[in-house]
């Protein structure tokens, strides 16, 4: 690997992102805002919903936003980079492996992913209002499961943005994406699916679960989730699977 | 003399749509897409052995129609494409096996400009400075000196997709320049560009190659190959099927000149007079009604091929006069024109 190169790389998408800062920080806030606001505000106060549901949501909310900011950062630039614009070519051509392109688009994601996490925890919070219970007893364990979130949105961006057609945008956010959230619990936790034994073992293979589960687990510990050692384990490996399959689609797209 | 660039028995098949039309490759979530990707079997011998030696410092001219393999060609000498067989050589590096040290030797201008539409003019060169490691100084430096060169400086702070194609073309050329590489790569440079701007862009390539630079480009322009080109490769079907000096080129045409008659009817009478004739080397029947006539001279000979057709009674309905040159190779080779 050329370390120079890679910075440069990097280099690169940040300017860009430094460029769209403010379109990108409306669509990285807006839907959770909007969500949040609606579930978190409008249904509890109207008292459709209990004041516990805020301190459930919000977990919920960040991985969304860090899987959305991960799709929007690495698979729609990769989509038309590959396809309408060729540009990937221009990176391709620069002197380091290609799989290390891949990689920096990856660490690029999650670097954005991050920052939606960390931008949209405070803003929610703010938004919904009173009666949160948060409880960052330990720190470490957030740390590393966010990282390992956003890890895991990037990774998925890769081989989303390896894998879909200029032209089956729309359908990936309808086919995979919105199931992939609605069953990713996270706007309930996994055991509200108690009543559905089979659909409660059937999401267990939506990495986004383990997502949703595992910043509930590190935000609001007093909450029913999933055992935080097999969430460790899960995000472990799909970030592996992701990052594996992603790259490899990658190398496979980028030479004719 | 040091080689370049070398390649030796190369072949590539594509067994998807090739790489422009292909773009669309992926899992495909649409069904009636999948459908009728299983339907066509798509097998293209893109590169058929295909062997060529570039020497350092050369102006070298790949020529051919479209679809000849030419674009093929620059994209597995560039790391663009797997060849399905044979060998590469940038240098003494071998293309696939050491890709990163080629990359860095190589600058890249594509038939379709891939600029990173994200940037201004300057970002670009600047950045693409950086990814080859410039230091910061030197790489802003060296982009004013290109936007200037280049006659990009009004807009060098704009974001290029607003830029008209010749514009975006100079920019590609910029962009591979930057970090001053052993062998520039021109795939069609000159497709789509006006004559004058086309001129401004020959003289480009011509200062860098004065440079001591390797130059290799693709074009089905032959008065591009001749004007431009040190040695020329005329490239059909995967194939290199000449290769020389665009003079020696020309004068391996048997007689050089070629008359090209549309005759009714066509005895065999007739093509013999025409063989005996001073001066004609071959005499080529093509198609039905068509004769070429390879000859020293071209419009001197046309009033005794006249005469004679006169008495055999034959029609003349058609007389073209080619003078020496690329197009009359490629006819000679293939029996298609280059436009065909």
């Amino acid at each position: 690997m050329n370390r120079k190169t890679f910075l440069a790389l990097l280099g690169r998408d940040a300017h860009v992102a430094r460029r769209n800062f403010f379109p990108l920080l409306l669509q990285t806030l807006l839907q959770p805002m909007l969500l949040v606001f609606v579930l978190g505000r409008v249904l509890t106060t109207s008292g459709m919903m209990p004041v516990q549901y805020k301190s459930m949501l919000l977990p919920g909310i960040i991985a969304l936003s860090m899987l959305l900011a991960g799709i929007q950062a690495v698979a729609m630039p990769l989509i038309s980079e590959f396809q309408f614009t060729k540009e990937i070519e221009d990176r391709l051509l620069a002197p380091i492996e290609n799989q290390w392109v891949a990689i920096e688009k990856v660490f690029a994601g999650m670097v954005q992913a991050l920052v939606a996490g960390l931008v949209v925890l405070p803003s929610a919070w703010l938004l919904i209002g009173k009666g949160v219970e948060l409880r960052l007893g330990r720190p470490a364990e957030f740390f590393a499961i966010v990282l390992l979130v956003a890890l895991l949105s990037s990774t998925i961006g890769l081989t989303l943005g390896c894998a879909i057609g200029q032209t089956q945008i729309g359908l990936m956010f309808s086919l995979v994406v919105a199931p992939m959230i609605f069953f990713g619990c996270a706007y309930y936790p996994w055991s509200a699916l108690a009543s559905f034994p089979i659909l409660k073992r059937v999401v267990l293979v939506n990495p986004f679960v383990y997502a949703s589960e595992g910043l509930r687990a590190a935000l609001a510990p007093q909450l029913p989730h999933l055992p935080v050692i097999a969430i460790f384990a899960a995000l472990a490996a799909f970030d592996a699977f992701f990052l594996w399959y992603g790259i490899s689609r990658f190398l496979r797209k980028a030479v004719g | 003399m040091p080689l370049a660039v070398r390649t030796q028995a190369l072949r590539k098949l594509y067994t998807s749509a090739p790489p422009v039309a292909g773009a669309g490759r992926g899992i495909s979530l649409s069904f009636r897409a999948s459908r009728e990707r299983r339907q066509r079997k798509i097998e293209v011998l893109a590169l058929d052995d295909l062997s060529l030696d570039v020497r350092a410092g050369e102006l070298f001219g790949l020529l051919g129609p479209n679809g000849a393999g030419k674009s093929t060609t620059v994209g597995v000498l560039t790391t663009r494409i797997r060849p399905t067989g044979g060998r590469a050589f940038i240098g003494d590096h071998d293309v696939w096996k050491e890709r990163v040290a080629v990359k860095r030797r190589i600058g890249v201008v594509p038939q379709r400009p891939n600029l990173d539409f994200s940037l201004t003019a300057r970002e670009i060169l600047t950045f693409h400075g950086a990814y080859f490691g410039m230091p910061t100084t030197a790489r802003n430096a060296r982009a004013g000196e290109l936007l200037e060169r280049f006659q990009l400086t009004d807009r060098a702070d704009q974001l290029c997709i607003g830029f008209s194609g010749g514009m975006l073309q100079r920019l590609s050329i910029a962009r591979a320049m930057v970090h001053d590489p052993e062998v520039l790569f021109l795939d069609e440079p000159s497709a789509g560009l006006d004559p004058q701007t086309r001129l401004v862009l020959w003289e480009i390539v011509r200062e860098y190659h004065r440079r001591g630079r390797t130059i290799v480009l693709t074009t089905h322009n032959m008065e591009e190959a001749d004007a431009l080109c040190e040695r020329v490769a005329i490239v059909d079907h995967g194939k290199v099927i000449a290769l020389g000096t665009p003079a020696d080129l020309k004068r391996s045409v048997p007689g050089g000149h070629i008359i090209r008659l549309v005759v009714a009817p066509r005895p065999p009478a007739l093509l013999r007079q025409l063989e005996r004739l001073e001066g004609v080397t071959e005499v080529r029947p093509v198609g039905e009604q068509r004769v070429d006539l390879y000859a020293d001279r071209g419009g001197p000979l046309v009033p005794e091929v006249v005469n004679l057709a006169l008495l055999a009674r034959v029609e003349i309905r058609d007389v073209h006069i080619a003078e020496p040159s690329l197009e009359n190779l490629f006819l000679h080779h293939t029996g298609r024109s280059l436009r065909d």
